[in-house]
């Protein structure tokens, strides 16, 4: 093996890393708020996807232009869900935590199902972004554009949900999570913080979506393993941890690359399910967590 | 008797005269039915009853969230099918290797994963069951993708040791009974027992079960043995009544939601729950996907996902609660 086939496959997983850390960072954002788990997180990757496509394929507009839309789009989704499920599921008295894991699953078979009901199960991909075709050539490894400019996307949208987490509604965040029933106390209204919380936890995963979409094909069922990994790479990072959910995700895609190269591709996730059983031995509340 | 004492004994003969009723009415269920796809529904509505029964010993009644189920169900297939067709042990048997082998199985996963607390172990056991699928596919002394056929042994003709029925599907509706009956007669039993409470306070609270001197780890890992090995006797079965298994079809992430939805929509932690939610569930999503999804447009997944979040927003104590005599009512009244 050589030097460069080496440098290719772990530059690979590491652009790969990054794009399931900004999926993670969605989840474990709604977690660290609200203590929930989204078992549709998959799918509103789809979602994301399957927006991105649409849009490109009405109007002919580059997907790159169009993060902010699908990301406010994912944005009110994401509050939309909170009012209507989430907030109902929170007020049960009875079962709360297997209540809430199964209305976002029902959630989840719902929105596969609509997604079947309109698209069809065929797979579709957008191949006329400017990105397409084009590549970086790094002293003779290659990195393919629309992966770079994915990674690259999600570097900028980690740097601002920690620029968000220093306004004034990140404090209001944090102290929600801290205390949700005293928070009510300072004037802050619980619910409304909760329900933006959902909605900037499901923009950040439409950002990943549109960026997905360039280059990876759609169909209903695509949320599925990406939602797989996503609950990995929070579990290992630490449920509520931003750093834990960029330094997993990066864990992960160089594990899954290299476990690829080294032993067989079609064990590439057991390398990665390993990795995550090893860590969890020792510290079983991910490599950051603190909840 | 301690005349408090009294009231829960008469409860809980009563729960017992009333699966006694179920159970022959069940029995006989099939009888005037002739149409082969009723036959296969009401089968698999048991089979998943008892899935969810024994589901529900761990979930539901030692509050563990295992999101893993398919591999110990998968196992148990596995082990069955192996013995058959390797060794040429029947089934009537290898159903109990199937079911030891998965309770070992539980147990290994229980031991790092019990460590664990709410959604680190939920999701834990996805990845856990994921682990299995992956294996199990690549692995080609279990068949990898293209899985095992069950043989139909020659020159023994219909034998129930063997589980093998050439031309009557009705033996294995009395197999999937059985089946759903010993998993509910388990709970029934822990209910009553000493387990049964020690596992409710493991529930409710872990850390004020442990100043009382519960043994935290080890009721976890005796629920997960039980449940797993009931779960692995059910694959077994189910591996002997389709005659073909695959990772795919025994061991998917999928199967580890299906096995505890019913428990789940029906009541979870209770004796009725899975029954009464695999009754609903199991009917509704097989007619609504040969009705309604045979053309994949995806409408029977829309109505089986808006059911569950309906039920679950609605009705979180569980269907079962819907039902006069065994709802919490009756418990409220008596105390």
């Amino acid at each position: 093996m050589t030097v460069t086939l080496f440098a290719q496959v772990a530059a690979g997983g590491l652009l790969m890393g990054l794009i399931y850390a900004l999926v993670a960072a969605g989840l474990s954002l709604i977690f660290g708020l609200m203590d929930v788990v989204n078992f549709a997180h998959g799918e509103m990757l789809m979602v994301a996807m399957y927006a991105a496509f649409v849009l490109w394929h009405a109007t002919g507009i580059d997907p790159l232009l169009l993060i902010p839309v699908v990301a406010l789009l994912l944005f009110g989704a994401g509050m939309a869900i909170y009012r209507l499920l989430i907030q109902r599921a929170l007020s049960v008295t009875f079962n709360r935590g297997m209540v809430q894991i199964f209305v976002t699953f029902g959630l989840a078979i719902l929105i596969r199902g609509a997604a079947q009901f309109v698209f069809s199960g065929e797979f579709k991909s957008i191949n006329a972004s400017w990105l397409n075709g084009k590549r970086l050539d790094l002293a003779g490894v290659f990195l393919p554009a629309p992966q770079l400019a994915a990674a690259l996307v999600c570097l900028i949208a980690f740097a601002l949900l920690l620029a968000v987490s220093r306004t004034e509604f990140g404090r209001a965040l944090e102290a929600t999570r801290e205390d949700r029933d005293a928070v009510g106390l300072i004037g802050i209204d619980r619910d409304r913080i909760f329900a933006l919380g959902w909605g900037l936890g499901t923009a950040t995963v439409g950002v990943a979506g549109v960026m997905l979409a360039s280059f990876y094909y759609v169909s209903p069922n695509v949320g599925a393993n990406f939602a797989l990994i996503a609950y990995v790479t929070v579990a290992l990072g630490g449920f509520g941890s931003l750093l834990g959910a960029l330094v997993a995700g990066l864990l992960i895609g160089e594990t899954e690359a290299l476990t690829a190269l080294f032993v067989d591709p079609s064990l590439k996730q057991v390398g990665v399910f390993a990795i995550y059983m090893l860590v969890l031995m020792f510290r079983p509340r991910g490599l950051f967590g603190t909840l | 008797m301690h005349p408090a004492d009294t009231g829960i004994v008469r409860r809980r003969r009563r729960e017992l005269l009333v699966a006694a009723v179920v159970l022959v009415v069940l029995a006989v269920l099939p009888l005037p039915i002739h149409d082969t796809y009723t036959r296969n529904l009401i089968i698999i509505t048991i089979l998943f009853a008892g899935l969810a029964q024994a589901w529900n010993i761990l979930g539901g009644y030692c509050g563990q969230i295992s999101l893993g189920h398919a591999l110990y169900f998968g196992v148990g297939a596995y082990v069955s099918a192996l013995l058959l067709t390797r060794l040429n042990v029947p089934p009537g048997l290898g159903m109990l290797a199937g079911g030891a082998v998965a309770a070992a199985a539980a147990l290994l996963v229980g031991w790092p994963c019990f460590r664990l607390s709410g959604h680190y172990y939920a999701i834990a056991t996805v990845v856990v069951g994921e682990i299995g699928f992956l294996l199990f596919l690549n692995w080609d002394f279990v068949g990898g993708d293209a899985g095992i056929n069950i043989p139909y042994v020659r020159g023994l003709g219909e034998s129930w040791l063997y589980m093998q029925f050439r031309t009557d599907k009705l033996p294995y509706h009395v197999f999937a009974l059985g089946f759903a009956a010993v998993t509910w007669l388990a709970a029934w039993l822990i209910e009553g027992s000493r387990w049964g409470f020690v596992w409710r306070a493991v529930k409710d609270d872990p850390l004020a079960a442990r100043s009382l001197a519960v043994r935290v780890f080890p009721s976890k890992m005796a629920a997960a043995a039980i449940s797993g090995f009931l779960t692995g006797m059910g694959g077994a079965i189910y591996a002997q009544y389709v005659g073909y298994i695959d990772p795919d079809s025994v061991m998917s992430g999928q199967l580890s939601i299906l096995i505890p939805l019913p428990a789940v929509l029906g009541g979870v932690g209770t004796l009725w729950g899975p029954l009464v939610g695999a009754v609903v569930l199991i009917p509704l999503s097989e007619v609504s996907r040969s009705y309604l999804g045979g053309s994949g447009s995806g409408v029977d997944l829309m109505i089986y996902g808006g059911l569950i979040v309906l039920v679950a927003l609605l009705r979180p104590q569980g269907l079962s609660s819907l039902l006069p005599s065994f709802g919490k009512a009756r418990d409220a009244r008596a105390t």
